[in-house]
């Protein structure tokens, strides 16, 4: 039975409000909640349930370590909420501040990590770069083959399936409508505001519009003329049996060579989340993806080269999700350039996590005020337009 | 195409009897197993150096349980036999599997997946504490090791595996202490007329009852389960339940086996991408499948308990028909093998006729879903309660399974819904008003089983076929 049979639609009880939001991931679902806040009336329709896509099956990293450094101040803003949780939203997301280190294999590393570290916008984060006994002190359980790391005493993670739903139910109870099993066909610019056209469940219309539609965020953009190259991919996660509750630090391994890249942390309940290693492709139809047993394989082999001793537990259970992803590794988030009233918050890269509160938050003032105080310039959509342009003047 | 790789998952009467047909016809297939031994969950054969006869072991289905290992021993030399082997996973035409800790990777352009059912319980309050068994993991002990889950065992649920095992362990010496049946015994007299289609089966099943009261067996019928009563330092030591009048009453035991018919191991096909459809009279989702076995993906078939419930003198035979389908979709169709054909369909017309009649006689009680008390545990492996699944529906709006999984973890365990996922949707169907096929079908996930993580810490071998010589143990419910 495919996932589009089993979503109802919501009932509908409105079809003007000031903002329209597309897409019912962390981001919409965040953007919904903050704009209430504000006072703003918001219908945010989503073609399937609430946070099923990349929101919700991704690792959970509440990591700011290791980010762009130009997305610094949106994720410390962001981290700021992740305090205010749960009673900012009433609902529990497991957030846990366990702390984050980011391990590498080579000794030129270390000296990138103490950079990073070192640097300005990485002021708040409070990073420990360590390496030799202080190391093998701190957490003697790491393998032989990791030489130093980055210990983020902030960062932390929490419980992914969890969290766009709760930001919905809470945008619901402050008075949004959040519509499930409704899919929008086509968005457009009318004299006053924008028209949303939707398959089969009529029409919607509002002043503003935000595009949180994360995979297929691209699909709506270029409906306004701002194409860009999206590319969907499957981030894959496994989970092993519960275990003591030993690994409090989440752990990433930071190298340039994918099937490297393993990250894992320990629930209190005992399970260990892995993820990373390799990505899959979506078959962006029947909107599924497979776990590959490739990344299975990977992720066992680098789980324990990281951490040698974990040899007699089992994986229990696997899956992926729909991502999206852009070729600078950096999300479009900000006003259109082509379109007043028309804002965008999709392809966090994989990333976005951390960032949803802080994006619900951002996006919010955004559409309320015309500004924000946090720096999102690097993410504006005119910088696939720009590129557009040059490679039109290369041909 | 006769280089054509084929791949048959289940050496039970199902996948033995395809690989037979395929033998027969010039093929060599390649057929793994879970188990040490072929013979499957039903003609389980006992590990080698016990010297228990199939009379002991088999009782009346003795004779079948012979021909099918003989079988067996005759096509070995024809086969790729890769045994104690478990699949966890396929893709792309791969199956991945591992056989004695070490990781197997076999190719296939065909696959037939013959992987027979596991035991379908209903839970209880207080079916946690140790001495709970599954009725297949009662009867595994027993078959397979020789040993009884108890001195003192209740037999609770419904299916005529309630009562084969319960006279199978009084056979064995052990103290059956009461057999209760969900099912009222009028239903097994409304099915009669479909039980009659195996007139002699219906009147063993009779003679198990009749040997059952000879030996004083206490025997309820249309009971409803209320609690596994003992402690968690010292188990089970007794079980309440509701008379069909309405009366309680309690029974002393130390073990308790449990099942209710059987649910088709269906992970692998779930994995290859085959549809499923909902069966009103079973309340399960099978697969979607033609006459002949044939799954909604090309090249992928399905046999046996897997695919349909009907027992393994069906699984016999469709085992044989998945093969036919194979061959056919080789262009190797023969009008005999047309003439095979339509005796096999009309031999199982009958044998479905009778499946459904004890599927009528032993209905699953989903009404008891909907009674089980907020406090009553339904996914063991992560310890969830009937009312946080409950609480999930009405609070978070969870009205789908993998939703009201991914909210509130039923089925996220080692099982991964084996055991609770079918229960799981009854709760949320009977909390929210909504038929139990618009819950929908809990989505299988590799592994299949629970995978060691030090499988892959040495690079993937190819060994050659082989048999193991390790020693299972018996799958319990705990």
């Amino acid at each position: 039975m495919s996932l589009m049979a089993t979503t109802r639609t919501s009932p509908i009880h409105h079809r003007e409000a000031d903002v329209i939001i597309v897409g019912g991931g962390f981001m919409g679902a965040a953007s919904a909640f903050f704009l209430r806040q504000r006072g703003l009336s918001v219908i945010l329709l989503e073609r399937d349930m609430i946070g099923q896509y990349a929101s919700g099956v991704n690792f959970g990293n509440v990591r700011r370590q290791g980010r762009y450094l130009c997305q610094l101040d949106l994720a410390n803003r962001s981290r700021a909420l992740w305090s205010r949780l749960p009673e900012l939203i009433d609902d529990d997301l497991e957030f846990l501040p366990s702390g984050h280190m980011r391990v590498c294999y080579q000794q030129a590393q270390i000296a990138e990590l103490e950079a990073y570290a070192a640097a300005p916008e990485a002021r708040e984060l409070e990073l420990q770069v360590l390496s030799g006994k202080a190391l093998r002190e701190r957490f003697p359980y790491l393998g032989a083959d990791v030489v130093g790391g980055s210990y983020a005493p902030h960062d932390g993670h929490a419980n992914p399936r969890l969290a766009a739903p709760a930001f919905a139910r809470a945008a619901r109870r402050a008075g949004a409508d959040v519509l499930e099993g409704v899919e929008v066909s086509q968005v457009e610019k009318t004299g006053s505001g924008f028209r949303v056209q939707t398959e089969g469940q009529g029409e919607f219309r509002s002043a503003q519009l935000l595009i949180t539609a994360g995979a297929w965020g691209d699909r709506l953009s270029a409906q306004f003329g701002e194409p860009v190259p999206l590319v969907p991919r499957g981030p894959q996660m496994s989970v092993t049996e519960p275990l003591p509750y030993r690994l409090k630090t989440v752990i990433g391994v930071y190298t340039q060579l994918e099937e490297e890249v393993v990250y894992f942390r320990q629930i209190p309940r005992g399970n260990i989340i892995i993820g990373g290693c390799h990505r899959a492709t979506p078959d962006m139809v029947s909107r599924r993806v497979s776990f590959e047993p490739q990344a299975m394989v990977l992720q066992m082999q680098q789980m324990r080269r990281v951490i040698p001793q974990l040899g007699n537990i089992n994986i229990i259970r696997s899956w992926s999700g729909i991502e999206s992803y852009l070729p600078d590794s950096l999300p479009v988030m900000g006003p259109s350039s082509q379109v007043e009233g028309l804002y965008y918050a999709f392809g966090f890269c994989g990333a976005g996590f951390q960032l949803g509160p802080g994006v619900g938050e951002v996006m919010a003032e955004l559409l309320s005020t015309g500004q924000t105080s946090t720096h999102i310039d690097s993410f504006h959509i005119r910088r696939f337009a720009a590129a557009e342009q040059r490679e039109r003047v290369a041909v | 195409m006769a280089s054509s790789r084929i791949l048959i998952v289940g050496a039970g009467p199902a996948g033995v009897r395809c690989a037979e047909t395929l033998v027969r016809h010039g093929l060599r297939p390649t057929l793994i197993d879970e188990n040490r031994r072929d013979g499957g969950q039903i003609y389980r054969r006992q590990p080698e150096g016990f010297q228990r006869d199939y009379r002991t072991l088999y009782g009346s289905e003795a004779d079948k349980a012979k021909a099918l290992h003989d079988s067996f021993d005759q096509l070995r030399p024809e086969l790729d036999y890769y045994s104690d082997t478990s699949a966890w996973h396929l893709s792309g035409q791969r199956l991945y599997a591992h056989q004695q800790g070490r990781p197997l990777e076999l190719d296939y352009d065909h696959l037939l997946l013959c992987t027979g059912a596991t035991d379908r319980v209903m839970p209880v309050k207080g079916w946690q504490l140790a001495g709970t068994y599954s009725l297949g993991g009662a009867q595994i002990a027993l078959k397979n090791q020789a040993v009884s889950i108890g001195h003192e065992v209740v037999f609770m649920g419904s299916g005529p595996l309630l009562y084969l095992v319960a006279s199978q362990y009084l056979k064995a010496g052990a103290n059956v202490a009461a057999v209760l049946d969900t099912s009222a015994f009028s239903k097994r007299l409304s099915a009669l007329p479909k039980l009659l289609s195996r007139a002699p089966l219906t009147a063993r099943g009779s003679l198990l009852l009749a040997d059952l009261l000879r030996h004083g067996v206490s025997l309820h019928f249309g009971i409803r389960p209320l609690e596994v009563l003992g402690s968690t330092d010292s188990g089970v030591s007794a079980i309440r339940f509701a008379r069909a009048d309405g009366s309680v009453s309690e029974i002393c035991c130390d073990a308790l086996a449990l099942g209710y018919h059987l649910r088709p191991e269906t992970q692998l096909a779930d994995l290859a991408g085959c549809a499923f459809q909902f069966d009103e009279l079973s309340r399960q989702w099978l697969l979607q499948l033609d006459d002949l076995g044939r799954t909604s993906v090309p090249q992928v078939y399905a046999a046996g308990d897997g695919a349909r419930i009907r027992g393994a003198d069906a699984a016999e035979r469709a085992g044989e028909l998945a093969a036919i389908a194979l061959l056919q979709d080789l262009n190797r169709a023969t009008p005999e093998l047309a003439a095979r054909q339509q005796q096999l369909h009309s031999e199982l017309a009958v044998l479905s006729r009778f499946a459904q009649g004890l599927s009528e006689a032993f209905p699953w009680p989903a009404q008891h879903a909907a009674q089980l008390s907020d406090d009553t545990i339904i996914c063991r492996c992560e310890m969830i309660s009937a009312g946080e699944l409950r609480r999930t529906v009405q609070a978070k709006g969870a009205l789908e399974v993998n939703r009201a999984k991914a909210f509130s973890r039923v089925g996220m365990g080692r099982c991964q819904g084996r055991y609770c996922a079918h229960v799981g949707a009854e709760v949320i169907a009977a909390a929210s008003g909504e038929p139990l096929q618009v819950v929908g079908r809990q989505r299988g996930q590799a592994p299949v089983k629970p995978l060691p993580i030090s499988l892959y810490a040495v690079e993937p071998t190819d060994p050659a076929p082989q048999e193991s010589m390790q020693q299972p143990a018996p799958e319990v419910l705990s």
